[in-house]
């Protein structure tokens, strides 16, 4: 008996110290990164014994380029032609920035304008382009309980549905969505809080189910919304085309001051290739012929130049 | 602290279910011999074994609104994005936990003491209790298993529940949250709650069958 005691109280110990370990490690990353900004301003060269052998690049995204399904269709083109292979981490904009300034990935694909900038100016990244833009759409239940649609006002549009207090479904998770919404509430002049706002913390296509699931409003991204469509959805575009809507796109080189495991190179190389003109017409191109329209208008300088308005 | 209790609050109800139905299911298989025994132990040891996440995905679409429990709108089924279908999906995990463990602890002891008590007059029922006694070890084990796998879960209260903040937001879920929001210091700390809170019931656990340790 008592040996089955120790072997158990061993079993305990040894799992919650191997788990404290784990959760450990990132606690150590903040620190390091505290003190880079003041080295990362000068530009580093990557030490040639780390030169990268292997050619894997890790991109930190945004779950918007991973559910819409434009990074499955780009994507290959890259790895067949630099014969790398690209690694996919697709979180929230608050998380794949933070893995940019902790050096776990060597490239952003974001989309909250301020946080790129405010990661610029602290010296995370080397570069930083435009790639593309999309638009936010407000989606909701065909009844449309709050009465707002064909609305273009976004900021009207979510001040009545607080007013008729109809169930509004937030992503809650600090992403570039997210960032948006708050921003609208507050054009809105309206602080949302009750029953009706939900604040549920995942994904775009989590919450959209979400929605969909509980007759809800939200915000999303007009790809993941038009993708969603695809797999059926009770959920109709109520609001859109208010220039408040406009989602715009960058990519960033993490600077590699940040350690030898950030592939500098390939990350300026996979920069070169993305705001290139024969990708940014595949990104101009996806979604047509699922949807009849484009997902993404491409927006870098370069397609502005050779597109001027 | 609302995000703690409603993790103990969701798992200790599912546990109790699990405990409820797992025992006497684990006391049955363990003593009676019967057709399809073998059958339903391997079912059993497959649930043992029941990725949460795709018992999420089993009970989310149950519960969907286009799903078969979901759609009769009955006051009896749960909705999903609540607690209790929280709880529904905890219980089909830990369940067969508590069940396999009980049986194996229960076909550990001695069959003759069954026999020895029910030669001296007791009801199955009563020999049964007495098995059960005599294992109570292997059973409190059980329950550990059983609450250690749903509380720490993930996957299962992530589609059912939905994470949504002050309803159905709990510990897992929660440091899954602050992870994917960069700040690591709250999913740091949400993580020691976690482990000192599963620490602190297993020795609770352990603590009440104290005596029988000491042996």
């Amino acid at each position: 008996m008592s040996r089955q005691v120790a072997i158990l109280l061993i079993l305990v110990l040894w799992l919650s110290s191997a788990l404290s370990g784990c959760v450990a490690l990132p606690a150590l990353a903040p620190e390091q990164t505290a003190a880079s900004p003041t080295t990362a301003a000068k530009p580093m060269p990557v030490p040639p014994a780390q030169a990268p052998a292997a050619g894997e690049l890790i991109l930190a995204t945004t779950t918007s380029t991973q559910d819409s399904g434009l990074l499955d269709v780009i994507l290959p083109d890259f790895e067949k032609e630099f014969g790398v292979k690209v690694n996919v981490i697709a979180v929230g904009t608050g998380q794949a920035i933070k893995l940019g300034e902790d050096g776990n990935a060597d490239v952003l694909l974001v989309h909250a304008r301020a946080k790129e900038d405010a990661f610029m100016v602290a010296g995370h990244g080397t570069r930083r382009e435009d790639v593309m833009y999309n638009d936010f759409v407000i989606v909701g239940p065909q009844s449309d309980p709050a009465g707002i649609k064909g609305m273009t006002d976004a900021p009207a549009a979510l001040k009545k549905i607080a007013d008729a207090r109809a169930p509004f479904i937030s992503r809650g998770d600090d992403s570039g969505t997210h960032t948006k919404e708050k921003s609208i509430w507050q054009a809105a002049g309206v602080e949302p809080v009750g029953d009706w706002y939900i604040s549920a913390g995942q994904g775009m296509g989590a919450v959209l189910t979400m929605a969909n699931e509980q007759l809800a409003y939200t915000l999303s991204d007009r790809a993941t919304y038009l993708a969603r469509t695809l797999e059926g959805t009770d959920l109709v575009i109520v609001t859109e085309g208010d220039p408040l809507l406009f989602n715009p796109y960058g990519v960033i080189a993490v600077n590699p001051a940040k350690g030898p495991q950030i592939k500098a190179d390939l990350a300026n190389t996979f920069i070169d290739w993305l705001i290139s003109l024969p990708t940014q017409e595949k990104i101009a191109q996806f979604g047509v012929d699922n949807f009849g329209a484009p997902l993404f208008t491409p927006d870098s300088a370069l397609w502005r130049a050779a597109h001027p308005q | 602290m609302e995000i703690v209790t409603l993790s103990l609050r969701v798992s200790g109800t599912a546990l109790l279910f699990s405990t409820v139905i797992g025992i006497p299911l684990g006391v049955g298989l363990g003593l009676s011999r019967f057709l399809g025994r073998r059958l339903v132990i391997a079912l059993l040891y497959t649930g043992m074994g029941f990725p949460p996440v795709v018992v999420g995905l089993f009970v989310y679409l149950m519960l969907s609104r286009s799903g078969p429990l979901g759609g009769l709108h009955s006051p009896l089924i749960p909705a999903l994005f609540t607690p209790a279908a929280m709880v529904v999906a905890q219980c089909i995990i830990a369940f067969p936990l508590v069940a396999g463990f009980t049986m194996a602890a229960v076909m550990g002891v001695d069959p003759q003491l069954r026999q020895q008590v029910l030669s001296l007059g007791a009801t199955r029922r009563q020999a049964a209790l007495t098995v059960l006694m005599e294992a109570r070890v292997g059973v409190v084990v059980s329950i550990i298993a059983g609450f250690g796998s749903i509380i720490s879960e993930v996957g299962a209260v992530m589609m059912v529940g939905g994470n949504i903040e002050h309803r159905t937001r709990v510990l897992t879920t929660a440091i899954v949250l602050e992870t994917r929001k960069g700040t690591f210091d709250l999913a740091i700390a949400l993580s020691v709650v976690l482990l000192a809170l599963s620490f602190l019931t297993n020795v609770l656990m352990l603590r009440l069958q104290g005596r029988t340790f000491d042996e």
